[in-house]
């Protein structure tokens, strides 16, 4: 059934790119230019990849795709990403 | 570090010819979708053939089905591992509409409502080998399975059979579209396996 | 002032690592839950709230995950889920039938820095929200609320089709107190004493059985993906700001 999850489903693939937690990093759309948590984009796990769009505007923020042996990752809808110390 | 789960063996897996490798085969049909759905009424849908000339092709919804649609029984290989046996579609092959489109491009972006996109090469659209599908299984196609009208190309994976399509665009290069600029295969061949760059 | 040294980046928090799982004990939970209590000998422990992704795999390589929320978070203990069983799905019946204590499964995590409550963080109220098997997250966050003697007014409101669907009955029910209230929602059946209504929350039930709106609690609401949207809309609705609502969203309709 076609659904959809919060950022925070994000975690795991994350943290296989990222050495900590980036799911309550704020990011900012590239497309409505909104700041917001990661873990309050949609995402929306039933497709080839994971599509993580902004709550705000539908922009796709993220794609994470799973290739086995590598792992596509796209931030291309995120304009920045601001990591906490 | 994986080690075999004891006891675990998924979903059943089976040996058959008409599978593609790497394929699992699914009597249900499963909805994949990368964002909101559209919900598109055939009053108001359209789709557009844009060539390099600046010439747009329209069709409405009548005028689509005014093109004569037919039956088709095709197998589904979707590049999540499930393939689906025998589906019965009907629909209107892109012979039709390409008929009185001149172009000297090869390659085609699909473009749908809701933003998706996907690359293919015009050869793979024609010779019966493409439709722009109404109905599955005997139903119109419900807004979850790309309706009211998706691309329906069986001989590549399904993420190239694009939901709620509404136009194509001539290239005259192969760019790529949504998934396969995010890692997916650029042509996405199921026999040859072609799911990632 | 100078910047901290880049090694200090996230040091604070466990670092999320596969980890091989030992079934310790598997307990019937519900009708349809499973309490699973698993020994991780690596396991770095975990905020209240976070997931894990558990993986299988069968003899040919065929893997398949999922995500779960874990319900424990006590530092050097055991890693308790709870898993309620989908019918037709593929992790959760092996999970619920077929584990049993001695296997061994692969986990990834510990997952997820949003969706968490951290002792001493702040003042204000908390206002949870649970929707059936949504309560994982939840219990632990009271967990850890009443082991840290946190004194920041708690609530749970936590809604279940009858009173035999209701996951950590008795631990929930141990942690009432000054500062921890608990109030069921029962949608199909309650159970025979029970005085209140009986159906679907609806707006009203929400606003008189929450912490006000005025008194600015922070909000964690955990369901399937209809439950936590109507709630969260409602609660926008009621006047708190989205910004002090987090959601987990675990799919299903």
């Amino acid at each position: 059934m076609a659904t959809h999850l919060d950022g925070n489903a994000l975690a795991g693939a994350l943290s296989e790119v990222f050495r900590a937690d980036v799911t309550a990093a704020r990011a900012r759309c590239a497309g409505c230019g909104g700041v917001s948590p990661i873990a309050r984009a949609m995402v929306y796990p039933d497709a080839p990849g994971l599509v993580a769009r902004c709550a705000s505007c539908d922009q796709v923020l993220a794609t994470i795709v799973d290739a086995g042996d590598r792992v596509f990752l796209s931030l291309s809808g995120m304009s920045t990403i601001e990591l906490r110390r | 570090m994986s080690f075999t789960t004891r006891g675990f063996s998924g979903r059943r897996r089976e040996e058959n010819p008409r599978l593609p490798p790497g394929q699992t085969l699914f009597d249900d049909w499963p909805v994949l979708t990368a964002g909101p759905t559209p919900h598109v009424d055939t009053a108001d849908w359209e789709l557009t053939i844009q060539d390099e000339t600046g010439t747009d092709h329209r069709w409405d919804w009548d005028g689509l089905l005014a093109l004569g649609v037919e039956d088709v029984t095709v197998d589904i290989h979707c590049v999540t591992h499930w393939t689906k046996l025998d589906m019965a579609w009907r629909g209107v092959s892109l012979d039709k509409l390409f008929q009185d489109v001149e172009s000297e491009h090869e390659f085609v972006m699909a473009r749908s409502y809701g933003g998706y996109t996907t690359n293919l090469p015009l050869e793979d659209l024609l010779d019966g080998k493409a439709w722009i599908a109404t109905e599955a299984e005997g139903d119109p196609l419900g807004p979850e399975h790309g309706g009211p009208a998706r691309l329906l190309v069986p001989h590549l994976y399904f993420w190239k059979s694009a939901k709620w399509i509404r136009g194509l665009t001539m290239m005259a290069d192969d760019e790529p579209g949504f998934w396969e600029q995010n890692g997916y295969h650029l042509y996405g061949d199921p026999w040859k396996e072609e799911r990632y760059w | 002032m100078s910047a901290p040294p880049l090694t200090q980046l996230g040091r604070s928090r466990p670092q999320a690592a596969w980890h091989v799982a030992t079934v310790a004990e598997v307990r019937r939970e519900t009708s349809t839950a499973v309490r699973l209590t698993l020994d991780v000998p690596t396991w770095p422990g975990s905020e209240a709230g976070s997931h894990l992704d558990l993986r299988l795999t069968a003899p040919d390589g065929y893997q398949a995950s999922r995500s779960y929320s874990i319900a424990s978070s006590a530092p050097g203990g055991p890693v308790v889920l709870a898993v309620d069983e989908l019918p037709d799905g593929e992790v959760s019946p092996f999970l619920v039938h077929e584990v049993r204590p001695g296997d061994q499964l692969e986990v990834h995590g510990p997952l997820g820095s949003f969706f968490v409550w951290r002792p001493g963080e702040s003042d204000r109220p908390v206002q949870l929200v649970a929707g059936g098997s949504g309560v994982v997250p939840l219990y632990a966050i009271a967990a850890a609320h009443g082991a840290a003697g946190d004194t920041s007014p708690l609530r749970l409101l936590y809604s279940v089709r009858r009173p035999g669907d209701v996951l950590f009955a008795d631990e929930l029910a141990a942690l009432r107190g000054p500062a921890f209230e608990l109030e069921l929602v029962y949608t199909r059946e309650a159970p025979a004493t029970w005085a209140g209504p009986v159906g679907r929350l609806d707006k009203e039930a929400l606003a008189a059985s929450t912490v006000a709106a005025s008194a600015r609690p922070r909000v964690y609401v955990c369901g399937s993906t209809r439950f936590v949207e109507t709630i969260a809309a409602w609660l926008q609705d009621l006047g708190h700001a989205a910004a002090d609502i987090r959601t987990e969203r675990f799919g299903g309709l």
